[in-house]
């Protein structure tokens, strides 16, 4: 396993060996539909849930279409609350700020809250290049570090791990790092927590500087938050003496009254709790400049973009935006639920990853061309999203966009992108199709010679076909078409003036 | 009533049965069922696949060829949803991008007017019992867009129960996708395989002997892995199950 997302094959390809993994298979099974089915107890105990969802969406639509607003409030409140605001364009402009400030410090480690934004730009591997461990605190997040594996859930990294595989992995990985596994550990779910706690308990205890991401941040106050499960998040939060933050533009809410509706959709969401064991709320250095209380004494916030503004300026995919990482469209997902998270080649897996990667990295990597097939657009996504994505309307969005190209907006300038490769057959097919479709006589021709030889048809498709025969039988060819059998009883009934059915029962004898 | 059935191109060329059933259901339920023969394809694959301006003039031709209809009826819950959810979407789309309210306009008549088959019979005709014999174990699988699109809920139960003679088995994990999806089913023919592969197994755990949907290319995909996996199970259409009666059993 790599660590590292780079130079991932196609979906396709990706989640054929995942579907041939019958461990893994099983793993995703169990632990998806067993938080599948809790969401959806969590979700049903709330009689103003369509409300609720439909108020996130309002909010996440209003704050987005000011952005520009809100984030200069943010700012304004995070500086005078003691904190310092830094905006970063991109992935390589975040990882700079975030490694100077970490050795301005003169410290060569760092312990983290989980962050999706700070996966999303690699920054471990850029601190590591500079010298720096950074540590992941959360238990999935150690595991998935420890075994130099890769996440493959948004909230829960290491779901494609059963208790064995981990037991496996702190047993002879824990040592390297740190404090080791207790003798004899087993994968009984107290004895591996534990191992967890106390070989970060050293390094809460030792941190100079934490980094986190956030959930939301509050543009009225200068507030963020982070809403997690395991305490982990409350320890870098607050222990350390440097706290830095990355976080994406789109977090941003207006008021402090908006967490109210997010507070209750995303840890049901999520989790399928009804409240989240750790909600942190800090607002800058709320101890003071001079540091005479709690927390850490310097705070910074990356305002990471990263391709956001580009995606704010598609107006079909800007919806994506509203994204508040629950993982409940991951869940419910059956093509997640047999693929698994690594073929969708990036931190972003599922369908909020299928639309959210080439949203913000552009669908010009073959990878990034593939992930709007990655869905058979069944729409339960959708329907469990409590910001109210239209998942399968972005896919088809982006699958025009790879099959027809387009205009994008790609930093800040509007381009003209071509059709992808590889398209080339389908788009003549659907050419053939539109031309034939178009012209009621040619369809019933078509129809006619597929009838008439279907006696020669073969059992399975050479070729691109095979995609269809190599699994699944191919549907036997009628003698006639429904069109002839209409128009033949229909002329009979004329002439014998019988009713049409009668003759229709007639025919059905023959 | 004049309706017209709009049975979808797939049902046209490969499953005919399904449209004799169709018009020999809502005929016995008196209904004038009209096959304007004009009609081709709704536009959903091309769609779909994301060819969304090659779908455009399909769904005008649509128009055109229903638009005179006081109902226009579909066997096909993933037809009726590209009628009545994606149509109005092409209508913005094309505004969007600056082509004016032609199209929208073109589609507005059709989109209320179009049912699903179900949907027709119980919200249209308020029939529950259509006066259908079936006797065999029935397991029904709610297809996606008909379930999500369309919200059709539990119409199709409500008909399948009132059919004499069947015993109507509950599915395990119904609500889940069978892994057709249009294109899909190719562009990842693993994924979707295995998709395929754990309905079937859902559908043979009932015990029952046939698999019913309302949507002959989900269906499609599910009789074709039903063969290979060589399973005694097959699929029909609802359709097909609700116009049988005691001297005629269709399917």
């Amino acid at each position: 396993m790599s660590g590292t997302f780079l130079g991932m094959p196609a979906f396709p390809e990706a989640a054929r060996a995942a579907v041939r993994d019958a461990t893994l298979r099983a793993n995703l099974r169990h632990a998806t539909h067993t938080i599948r089915d809790k969401r959806a107890r969590a979700v049903a105990e709330l009689d103003d849930w369509a409300e609720l969802r439909e108020a996130g969406k309002r909010i996440k639509d209003h704050t987005l279409r000011h952005l520009d607003h809100y984030l200069l409030r943010l700012e304004e409140a995070v500086t005078a609350a003691g904190g310092t605001v830094h905006w970063a364009a991109d992935a390589d402009e975040a990882n700079r700020v975030v490694t100077r400030l970490v050795q301005e410090t003169g410290e060569r480690e760092v312990v983290k809250v989980k962050s999706m934004a700070t996966q999303e730009i690699g920054l471990n591997e850029a601190l590591e290049a500079a010298g720096i461990r950074a540590y992941e605190t959360d238990l999935a997040e150690l595991i998935v570090q420890l075994g130099r594996d890769r996440p493959s859930h948004i909230l829960v990294p290491a779901i494609h791990r059963n208790r064995g595989e981990i037991r496996d992995v702190f047993r002879t990985e824990m040592g390297r790092w740190g404090r080791p596994a207790p003798d004899g550990l087993t994968d009984s779910p107290a004895e591996l927590a534990e191992a967890a706690r106390l070989h970060l308990r050293e390094k809460f205890l030792r941190a100079k500087v934490g980094i986190s991401g956030a959930n939301f941040m509050v543009a009225e106050t200068g507030t963020l938050v982070v809403v997690e499960s395991e305490g982990n998040g409350r320890m870098c939060l607050t222990l350390p003496e440097t706290l830095i933050s990355v976080v994406g533009i789109e977090k941003v809410v207006p008021t402090w009254r908006d967490l109210e509706v997010f507070l209750q959709t995303l840890p049901r969401s999520a989790t399928a709790e009804r409240m989240n064991p750790y909600t942190s709320m800090w607002t800058g250095t709320s101890g003071g400049p001079r540091g005479e209380g709690d927390g850490p004494r310097a705070f910074h916030l990356v305002l990471l973009d990263n391709g956001r503004t580009d995606t704010l300026a598609d107006d079909v995919g800007r919806q994506v935006l509203r994204c508040i990482r629950c993982s409940a469209c991951l869940n419910v997902c059956p093509v997640y639920e047999r693929a698994g998270g690594h073929a969708y080649g990036s931190v972003y897996p599922g369908p909020i990853g299928a639309v959210l990667g080439p949203q913000l990295r552009g669908t010009q990597s073959a990878l990034d061309a593939s992930l709007p097939y990655a869905s058979s657009l069944c729409g339960a996504c959708y329907d469990v999203c409590p910001v109210a994505i239209d998942i399968p309307e972005v896919l088809v969005h982006l699958r025009e966009r790879v099959v027809e190209g387009g205009e994008v907006t790609r930093r800040g300038v509007r381009v003209r992108l071509r059709p992808a490769r590889g398209h080339a057959a389908e788009r003549a097919a659907m050419r053939a199709a539109r031309w034939v479709f178009g012209r009621p006589g040619a369809l019933r021709a078509g129809q006619r010679l597929a009838s008439r030889t279907r006696g020669v048809h073969p059992r399975a498709l050479p070729g691109p076909g095979r995609a269809w025969s190599a699994s699944r039988d191919l549907p036997e060819v009628p003698a006639e078409p429904f069109r002839d059998w209409w128009r033949r009883t229909r002329t009979e009934a004329a002439r014998t003036g019988t009713a049409p059915t009668e003759a229709g029962k007639a025919v059905r004898g023959e | 009533m004049r309706i017209a059935l709009f049975l979808t191109c797939v049902n046209d060329t490969l499953y005919p049965n399904t449209g004799r059933a169709t018009v020999k259901l809502l005929t016995r339920l008196g209904v004038d069922v009209d096959f304007p023969e004009a009609q081709t394809c709704c536009g959903q694959a091309h769609y779909n696949t994301g060819y969304r301006h090659q779908a455009e003039p399909l769904a005008r031709h649509f128009s055109d060829v229903f638009r005179g209809y006081e109902a226009i009826v579909t066997p096909s819950g993933s037809c009726g949803a590209m009628v009545r959810e994606l149509y109005p979407r092409l209508g913005e789309r094309a505004r969007a991008e600056g082509r004016g309210g032609g199209l929208a306009a073109a589609l507005a008549p059709v989109v209320p007017r179009t049912y699903e088959l179900t949907e027709f019979l119980v919200d249209v005709l308020g029939v529950t019992d259509v006066g259908a014999y079936y006797p065999h174990t029935v397991t029904y699988h709610p297809t996606c867009h008909g379930l999500r699109s369309l919200g059709l809920g539990e119409r199709p139960l409500r008909l399948l129960r009132a059919v004499r003679g069947l015993e109507l088995v509950e599915l395990p994990g119904a609500e889940e996708c069978c892994g057709f999806g249009g294109t899909f089913a190719v562009k990842n023919p693993d994924v979707s395989a295995a998709m395929g592969a754990d309905k079937v197994r859902h559908a043979q755990s009932t015990g029952a002997e046939v698999l019913c949907a309302a949507d002959n290319s989900c269906l499609m995909h599910l009789g074709g892995t039903m063969a290979r996996l060589r399973t005694d199970m097959r699929p029909v259409h609802i359709a097909e199950i609700l116009a049988g009666t005691e001297e005629e059993v269709l399917a």
